[in-house]
C-alpha cells in the first residue's frame, strides 16, 4: 500500500510537470486530488485496512496529499507568473496613434486677458463696476471734463446714435469705459452725500470709435479701467499701484515709467510704459527695440470730474487708469492682426 | 508738429545734448517725438537689436564728402544741350562738374560768374538719395562718363540730400555760405516730428517748445528779435477795425510795411520751411508761415493797395462779424465757398475779404505785383474756427493753431516777428504803429498753491520755495507766503485753470519739471472700500466657466450689425422680423453692414456658426453679452443674453470612432440641464415649444425653473437653418434669459449622505405614445416621495411586442432612507405603490 502511494506520488509530479496552463492545472486537480482519484479511493479504503496497517498508511496518504497540494499551488503561482509575463511581453498599442479627443470649450482671448487684469485687480482690492454700453454725450464727453467743440475729441471719433435732435446732449457709443467713473461716483456718493465713502473698482467693458476697421484699428475693444478715490490718494499712490500691478501682470521684474501725457478727465496725466515683457527690456521687434511697452494711461481725476460725481474736489483726490486687454494679448501672443479678435475663427480660437 | 532742431538753438543753446536725449526729455515731459529724421548730421550708430528708443530715419552727410562750394562759371556741354558744365571751387581745389540743373541754364556761356553761386558739393564715394527715382533710394557716386565727359562728383538738389522732395534744380545758397566748409555743419539739421497733444497747442511753435527745453534742462530762453525800424507815416488814421462780437473775435491787430520787393526767400528760410512742412511761397507769404511756426499766431497777409482801391479813398475798415447764411467768398485757393452763421469773416466796409482764421479770400490775396502789405494778426473764438474748418473740410496750419486756441497775446509778438522777417527779406519799410482792437482782454489768471496741496495730489514734499521754483522755470510769476504760492500764469497760457482746477493744472507743471521718473512709488492708504454688488457680472462669470467645462467655445461679436441679417432668424415667419426702427440706429454708420445695434445675440452666434461650417466635425459656440433694444427714453434697454449652438458630431471622431453620431436635441439639453446644475439651479420643467419662429415646432422646449420661464432651446427652424446658409446636420440652439436665472434662488443646503445600503430594482412600464416621459418620471417621483432616492430612465423601446402607439419606458429606482436599512418588503410596498398610480393615472402597464 505504501508502495501505490509512492507510485501515486510520482505520477502526480510527473504530471504536474507537463502542465502549461490553467485548463491543465484543473484536469490534472480532478485527475490526482479529486474525489474519483486514486489518492481519494485510499483514503475511503482506509476503513478497509488491518488496526496495524492503518495508521502508517493513514498518515503515509496524508503526506502525500499535503505534497501534491502544495506543488499545486507552487504551480499555479509559476503559471499565473508566467501568463502575466507573457501578457505584459506581448500585448502593446501603437503609442503614436492620435488620442480620442474630448470635445473642449475655451474662453475667448479678451475674456481671458479681461479675467487676467482684472483678477490682479481683485487682489489689490479693485471691485468690478459694470455700466452701459450707449450713453448721453453728458457721461461719455461732458462730465468728463470734454465740453463740446473740446479738441480732445478729435481724440476719440465717435459712433452716434439716430435719437432725434439733442443739441449738445446726443446719444453714442461709449468711446471709452469711462462715463463708468461718474455712475460709479453717483452710485458711492449717493450711499452717504456728505460723507461718500472712498472708492476702489475696476471697470470693465466694450467701447467703440469710429475708425476704418484695419489689422491695426478697430471699431469696438475693451477697456479696462481703474479707479480710486478717496481723502488720501496722491500720484505717487498712482505710480506705486500701478508699479505692483505690473510686477503681479508682467513678471516681479517689470518696471514701470511715467511719461507726461493729456487726458481730459485726468490732471496731471501720464502714460505708463511697462517694461517690455518679451525681452526684458533689451530690445527686441515687439517694443520696437525700444525696451518699453506702452500698456496704459492714466492720472489724478480731475476736480471737475469728481465734482460731477458728487466728491467735493476740496477734500477728496483720486486716480483713474485704463488700459486695453485686446492690445495686451497681441503684445503677449505676438498677434498681427486685431480683426482676429472679432473674427472668432475656431483655427484662431482654439490656440489659447 | 515737425522741428528742425537748428531753429530751436536760435532760442536755446542745447547744442552739446545729444538729440536723442532731447526728444527723450521732450517725450517724458508730454511733447511725444514720434520720429527723428536725421538730414546731414551724424546719425546714431548702432549694434544689431540694440535698444533703440526713437523711430531714426533720414541721411548723414559724410563732412568728407559733401561740402559747400561754388561754382564760377557755367560751360555747355560739348555733346549735350540739356547738360552743362560747370568749374567749381570746393574750398581745396578747382574741379569740373556735369549737371543737367535747369535753374542753372541761366548762366550758361555767360563766362566767369560777377557773384559765384553757392552750391551743395558731393564728391566721389558721397552716399545720397538718387534723385531720379521715386521714393527714396540710397546711392554711391561713382566715376561715370556721360556723353563723352567724365563725371565722379555732382552738385545736390534738395531731394539727393534727404531735404525735401525738391529736384527741379539745385540748390543755390545764400551768398555769403561759407565754401570748403562741410555741408553737415553748414546746414544740417534733424528734425523731431512732435505729436502736440490737445494740452500742449501752446507749444504748436519753436518757441514753445524751446521754452519747455530750457526749462528742463535749466538753460537761458533767448526771446525772438522783435524790434522793427520804422518808416514813413504812421499807420494810424489809414485804417480802423470794428469788431461786431467780440466773443468771436476778442483781438485784432494791423501793422503795414511799404515797398516790399516780392521774390524768393533766402534760401536757409525756404529749407526750414520745407523740413517743417510747409511750402515756401514768396519772402512775403514765407514771412507769415515762418513767424507763425516761431511764435505760434497766424498771421495774414493782406494787399494793402488792393483793400484801398476797395475803400475808394476812404480809410480801409477792417469789420469782423459772423457769416450770414449762404453767404458767399472766393477763397485763394479758387474756390467758391458757401458760408454759414458758425463761419467769421473778416470784411471791409464792401464785404468779405477773408474766412477768419481759416483761408484768405482770392481778391486780397499778395501776389507778385504788390508793393504793399497789410498784416493781420487776431485771436479767434476756437469752436468757430474749429467748425469753420470741419465744415469746409480747410486744414491748414493756420486753422490748426487757431481751432486748439491761440492766446490773445500772442498777436503782437507774432504781428511784429512777421514783420520783422519781411522787412529782412523783402525790403519793404515798416510803417509807424500797429492798429489794435482787444476788447476782451482774457483775465489774467493767478492760483494759490501750497506745499500741502502739493503734498495731497502728489504725495511730494516741496517747499514752497522749491514749488515757486519749479514753476519759474515756465515763466509763472510766483510769489510765495509763508508754504503757500501765488502763481501768476504767463499771458501765452489758456490751460491753466482757476481754483481746484488750476491747483491740479499746476501740479502736473511741477511734476512734470520734477521729472515723473523722480516720482516716488507708494501704495494708497485707504482701507479696501465696501463691495459693491454685481451680481449679473458673477453670473455671467459662472455661466462662461461652466459652458467652457461643458466643451463649448466662447465668441464675442461686433455689437454692430444689419437688420437683414438678423431678419434670417425670422426666415420661417417673415412677418414677426423686426423693422428697421426697431433697431437703434447708428447715424454716422461705417459700413452699411454695421448700421445698427444688435437685438439678437443667437444671430450673431449663428454667424460664427456660419463663418466655421467645415473647420471643425463638431461646432459648440456661445456668447454671453447685451442686446440693444429701443425705448421710450433717449437710451436703449440693455438686456443681457446668453446664446448657444451645437452642430455636428456628438464626440470628436477618432481613428476607430470615423463618424459619431450627430448631435441632436438631447445633447443640448444635457449641456443646458448640467447648466444648471453647476448654478445649483433645477430640477427644471420642460414644455414644448410649438410656435417659436426660430425653432423646429416639433423639436423645442421651454426651460421653466421654480415657475418661471428661464429659456428657450431646440433645433433650429429649417428654414432658418436655409437662409443662415448652414450645412444639412442639425442645429440645436438655446438662448437663454440672464435676468430669469438671477431672479432664480439657487439650493445652498447639500443633501446628507445616507449610511445605509440602498434597494435597486428596474421597472418597465407601457404607455401611451403621447405621454411624455417627464409626466411618468414625476408621477414616480411623487409616489416614490423621500424614500425614493433617485429615477433614472435608462430605455425607450418601441416596437411590435407591445404594439402601434404605444412606448416602452424602462426606469431604474433607488429606495433608500435616511436612517434605516429598507428591507424588500419595503422596497416591494413602494414599487406597488408606484406601479399602482401609473396604471390608474397614466393607464400604464407593467411589462413583463
Ligand atoms: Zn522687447
Amino acid at each position: 500500500m505504501l508502495d501505490k502511494l509512492q507510485q501515486i506520488e510520482t505520477a502526480a509530479l510527473t504530471a504536474l510537470d507537463a502542465v502549461q496552463d490553467e485548463a491543465a492545472l484543473d484536469a490534472w486537480r480532478v485527475r490526482y486530488l479529486g474525489r474519483q482519484s486514486e489518492l481519494m479511493q485510499v483514503f475511503s479504503g482506509l476503513g478497509q485496512l488491518s488496526k496495524e496497517e492503518r495508521p502508517a498508511v493513514g498518515r503515509a496518504a496524508n503526506q502525500v496529499k499535503v505534497k501534491l497540494e502544495a506543488a499545486l499551488d507552487e504551480k499555479r503561482a509559476a503559471l499565473k507568473e508566467a501568463a502575466l509575463e507573457r501578457a505584459l511581453r506581448e500585448e502593446k498599442v501603437d503609442v503614436t496613434l492620435p488620442g480620442r479627443a474630448p470635445r473642449r470649450g475655451r474662453l475667448h482671448p479678451s475674456t481671458q486677458t479681461l479675467r487676467r487684469i482684472l483678477g490682479i485687480l481683485g487682489e489689490m482690492g479693485f471691485q468690478v463696476f459694470t455700466s452701459r454700453e450707449v450713453e448721453l454725450d453728458e457721461f461719455n464727453f461732458q462730465y468728463l471734463n470734454f465740453p463740446p467743440d473740446h479738441p480732445a475729441r478729435e481724440m476719440q471719433d465717435s459712433f452716434y446714435v439716430e435719437a432725434g435732435e439733442r443739441g449738445d446732449n446726443p446719444v453714442l457709443l461709449r468711446t471709452h469705459t469711462s462715463p463708468g467713473q461718474i455712475h460709479a461716483m453717483r452710485y458711492y456718493a449717493a450711499m452717504n452725500p456728505d460723507n461718500p465713502p472712498p472708492i476702489r473698482i475696476a471697470l470693465p467693458g466694450m467701447c467703440f470709435r469710429y475708425e476704418q476697421i484695419t489689422a491695426r484699428s478697430e471699431v469696438q475693444f475693451n477697456q479696462v479701467e481703474g479707479l480710486v478715490v478717496g481723502e488720501n490718494v496722491t500720484f505717487s499712490d498712482l505710480k506705486g499701484t500701478l508699479a505692483e500691478f505690473a510686477r503681479r501682470m508682467f513678471g516681479p521684474q517689470a518696471r514701470v515709467r511715467f511719461r507726461a501725457s493729456y487726458f481730459p478727465f485726468t490732471e496731471p496725466s501720464a502714460e505708463v510704459d511697462v517694461e517690455c515683457f518679451v525681452c526684458g527690456g533689451k530690445g527686441c521687434p515687439v517694443c520696437k527695440h525700444s525696451g518699453w511697452l506702452e500698456i496704459l494711461g492714466c492720472g489724478m481725476v480731475h476736480p471737475v470730474v469728481l465734482q460731477n460725481g458728487g466728491y467735493d474736489p476740496q477734500r477728496y483726490t483720486g486716480f483713474a487708469f485704463g488700459m486695453g486687454p485686446e492690445r495686451q494679448a497681441m503684445l503677449r501672443h505676438k498677434i498681427e492682426d486685431i480683426r482676429y479678435f472679432w473674427g472668432n475663427d475656431i483655427r484662431f480660437l482654439k490656440q489659447f | 508738429m515737425k522741428l528742425p532742431v537748428s531753429w530751436l538753438y536760435d532760442f536755446v543753446d542745447v547744442r552739446d545734448v545729444p538729440v536723442e536725449e532731447l526728444a527723450h526729455r521732450l517725450t517724458v515731459s508730454g511733447l511725444e517725438v514720434g520720429e527723428i529724421r536725421f538730414v546731414g548730421w551724424k546719425m546714431p550708430v548702432r549694434a544689431e537689436g540694440e535698444k533703440q528708443a526713437f523711430k531714426i530715419s533720414g541721411l548723414e552727410w559724410d563732412p568728407e564728402k559733401f561740402v559747400v562750394a561754388e561754382i564760377r562759371a557755367v560751360n555747355p556741354h560739348p555733346n549735350a544741350d540739356r547738360l552743362v558744365l560747370c568749374d567749381l571751387f570746393d574750398g581745396q581745389q578747382e574741379r569740373v562738374v556735369l549737371t543737367g540743373a535747369p535753374n542753372l541754364f541761366e548762366y550758361k556761356g555767360k563766362g566767369p560768374l560777377d557773384k559765384p553761386l553757392k552750391v551743395a558739393y558731393a564728391k566721389e564715394g558721397a552716399v545720397l538719395y538718387d534723385g531720379h527715382k521715386d521714393g527714396w533710394h540710397l546711392t554711391k557716386l561713382k566715376k561715370a562718363k556721360i556723353r563723352g565727359v567724365v563725371s565722379d562728383s555732382m552738385v545736390c538738389s534738395e531731394k539727393e540730400l534727404g531735404i525735401s522732395e525738391e529736384h527741379e534744380g539745385i540748390i543755390i545758397f545764400d551768398d555769403d555760405a561759407p565754401v570748403g566748409v562741410p555741408l553737415a555743419d553748414y546746414i544740417g539739421d534733424a528734425v523731431l516730428d512732435i505729436d502736440i497733444l490737445p494740452n500742449n497747442a501752446r507749444n504748436a511753435n519753436v518757441l514753445g517748445i524751446a521754452r519747455e527745453v530750457a526749462a528742463l534742462f535749466d538753460r537761458p530762453l533767448r526771446k525772438p528779435e522783435t524790434s522793427l525800424q520804422t518808416v514813413g507815416e504812421s499807420l494810424l488814421g489809414k485804417a480802423r477795425i470794428e469788431i461786431s462780437d467780440p466773443a468771436l473775435n476778442p483781438r485784432f491787430m494791423l501793422g503795414l510795411i511799404r515797398d516790399v520787393q516780392i521774390g524768393p526767400s533766402p534760401y536757409w528760410v525756404q529749407r526750414r520751411l520745407r523740413l517743417a512742412g510747409m511750402r515756401p511761397v514768396n519772402n512775403v507769404v514765407d514771412a507769415t508761415n515762418y513767424a507763425m511756426l516761431e511764435i505760434g499766431e497766424p498771421l495774414h497777409a493782406f494787399d494793402y493797395d488792393v483793400l484801398r482801391q476797395r475803400a475808394g479813398g476812404d480809410p480801409v475798415t477792417i469789420i469782423t462779424r459772423a457769416a450770414r447764411d449762404g453767404e458767399k467768398l472766393v477763397t485763394l485757393d479758387g474756390e467758391e465757398r458757401t458760408l454759414s452763421s458758425v463761419n467769421v469773416l473778416v470784411c471791409d466796409a464792401r464785404g468779405p475779404l477773408s474766412i477768419a482764421g481759416v483761408m484768405g479770400g482770392l481778391e486780397s490775396e499778395v501776389t507778385e505785383n504788390t508793393r504793399n502789405v497789410l498784416l493781420e494778426a487776431a485771436a479767434w473764438n476756437y469752436i468757430n474756427i474749429r467748425r469753420t474748418a470741419n465744415q469746409h473740410a480747410l486744414h491748414s496750419e493756420a486753422s490748426y493753431r487757431f481751432s486748439r486756441g491761440v492766446h490773445p497775446a500772442l498777436a503782437e509778438d507774432g504781428l511784429k516777428r512777421g514783420l520783422y522777417w519781411m522787412a529782412q527779406w523783402s525790403g519793404g519799410q515798416v510803417a509807424p504803429d500797429f492798429i489794435d482792437n482787444y476788447p476782451l482782454p482774457p483775465k489774467t489768471v493767478r492760483v494759490q498753491i501750497s506745499s500741502n496741496d502739493v503734498r495731497r495730489l502728489l504725495g511730494l514734499e516741496l517747499s514752497a520755495q522749491e514749488i515757486a521754483a519749479l514753476l519759474g522755470k515756465l515763466e509763472f510769476a510766483c510769489e510765495v507766503d509763508g508754504e503757500t504760492v501765488t502763481a501768476t500764469v504767463p499771458p501765452f497760457r489758456m490751460d491753466i485753470g482757476e481754483g481746484v482746477i488750476g491747483r491740479a493744472d499746476l501740479a502736473e507743471e511741477i511734476v512734470r519739471l520734477y521729472g515723473y521718473d523722480r516720482l516716488p512709488e507708494t501704495g494708497v492708504r485707504d482701507v479696501i472700500p465696501p463691495r459693491p454688488v454685481n451680481p449679473l457680472y458673477d453670473l455671467e462669470e459662472t455661466l462662461r466657466d461652466s459652458l467652457v467645462k461643458l466643451g463649448l467655445q466662447e465668441v464675442v461679436n461686433y455689437r454692430l450689425t444689419a437688420p437683414e441679417r438678423e431678419a434670417r432668424l425670422y426666415a420661417a415667419a417673415p412677418e414677426q422680423a423686426p423693422a428697421e426702427s426697431d433697431y437703434v440706429r447708428l447715424a454716422n454708420p461705417i459700413a452699411p453692414e454695421k448700421r445698427v445695434l444688435r437685438r439678437h445675440l443667437l444671430a450673431s452666434v449663428l454667424d460664427v456658426l456660419e463663418r466655421n461650417q467645415r473647420l471643425d466635425d463638431s461646432l459648440a459656440f456661445f456668447e454671453i453679452g447685451p442686446v440693444f433694444i429701443p425705448s421710450d427714453g433717449p437710451l436703449p434697454d440693455e438686456p443681457h443674453e446668453l446664446a448657444l449652438v451645437m452642430q455636428g458630431a456628438r464626440r470628436e471622431p477618432a481613428w476607430d470612432d470615423a463618424r459619431p453620431p450627430q448631435l441632436d436635441f438631447f445633447d443640448l439639453k444635457g449641456v443646458l440641464e448640467a447648466l444648471l446644475a453647476d448654478l445649483q439651479l433645477g430640477p427644471a420643467r420642460f414644455e414644448p415649444l410649438r410656435d417659436h419662429p426660430f425653432f423646429h415646432p416639433g423639436k423645442a422646449a421651454r426651460m421653466i425653473v421654480q415657475e418661471q420661464e428661464i429659456g428657450l432651446f431646440g433645433q433650429l427652424h429649417p428654414l432658418v437653418q436655409d437662409a443662415c446658409e448652414l450645412d444639412k446636420a442639425p442645429v440645436l440652439a438655446a438662448l437663454i434669459d440672464l435676468d430669469g436665472l438671477l431672479n432664480a434662488a439657487p439650493r445652498r443646503a447639500i443633501r446628507p449622505i445616507s449610511p445605509f445600503p440602498p434597494v435597486l430594482e428596474d421597472i418597465a412600464l407601457v404607455v401611451d405614445e403621447e405621454i411624455p416621459a417627464g409626466q411618468v418620471e414625476a408621477l414616480i417621483r411623487q409616489t416614490g416621495g423621500k424614500l425614493l432616492a433617485d429615477v433614472r430612465l435608462f430605455d425607450v423601446y418601441r416596437g411590435e411586442k407591445i404594439g402601434a402607439g404605444k412606448k416602452s419606458l424602462a426606469y431604474s429606482l433607488t429606495y433608500q432612507a435616511p436612517d434605516r436599512t429598507l428591507t424588500d418588503k419595503d422596497a416591494a410596498k413602494l414599487r406597488k405603490k408606484i406601479i399602482k398610480r401609473l396604471e390608474r393615472e397614466l393607464g400604464a402597464q407593467l411589462r413583463g
